[in-house]
């Protein structure tokens, strides 16, 4: 029995390009719930604005992981790892979500 | 409190942390890089809670109810922030071939959980009987 010189037999870069996936599937919920939110008592100005900015927020996330998928099945070696600015850049977009949230709240 | 701050300043500058020790196994940064993904999850998990408790439970009484919402978000932001420094932590003692950080939060984490399924439990008792 012989595997391809470059198979990694525990799947790291799949599961963590998955894994990327699973959190997309998560912010995606989060932005739903978001727009309902914004937007269920009528109409307002307000409200549009802060499911613009969800949206956004939304896309900037779908593109970070997309930008990190990319990178993680480029069949060229090793992947590298997470850059801590990425991490910090996915982080952030979760904490604003929030402070909308908090803002629609109240 | 100092090693925080250095801990916020490494969120941006990866050079610093690639200055660092050894590169690991580039497994073990990907194991590392799906527990902060794990993480993140229950951040917008719990954030996805908050705008439940506001959307779905309307007939509570309005402090209740954003005061609910507001811990669940609260816990979100926490759970966020908290993920990207364990993340480096992590980052950085695997490069340095330290132990790996130990960490309360996943306790702190649960029994703030527990204490808002506890206050959910009674406000929707309460809400129906009232």
């Amino acid at each position: 029995m012989t595997s391809p010189p470059n198979r990694d037999p525990g799947l790291q870069p799949e599961r963590t390009r998955l894994a990327w996936r699973r959190t997309t599937l998560s912010s995606t919920v989060a932005a739903v719930l978001a727009a309902k939110a914004a937007l269920h008592g009528g109409v307002t100005p307000e409200g549009v604005i802060i499911c613009a900015l969800c949206c956004a927020l939304w896309l900037a996330f779908l593109t970070l992981a997309h930008h990190r998928i990319t990178t993680l099945t480029a069949d060229s070696g090793p992947p590298p790892p997470l850059a801590p600015r990425h991490a910090t850049a996915a982080v952030l977009c979760t904490v604003a979500v929030a402070v909308c949230a908090a803002v629609l709240v109240y | 409190m100092i090693d925080f701050a250095r801990n916020v300043r490494l969120w941006f500058a990866p050079q610093e942390i690639s200055e660092e020790g050894g590169t690991p196994d580039y497994r073990f940064s990907l194991a590392n890089e799906r527990t902060f993904l794990a993480w993140l999850r229950t951040a917008l998990a719990l954030i996805g809670g908050g705008f439940a408790v506001d959307q779905f439970l309307p007939d509570l009484r309005w402090a209740w109810r954003v005061g609910l919402a507001l811990a669940l978000l609260a816990a979100g932001v926490m759970c966020s922030l908290r993920a990207v420094n364990h993340w480096v932590r992590c980052e950085r003692a695997m490069r340095q071939g330290k132990d790996l950080p130990v960490s309360r939060f996943p306790a702190l984490l649960s029994i703030a959980v527990a204490i808002v399924a506890v206050a959910m439990v009674i406000v929707v008792l309460a809400g129906w009987e009232g």
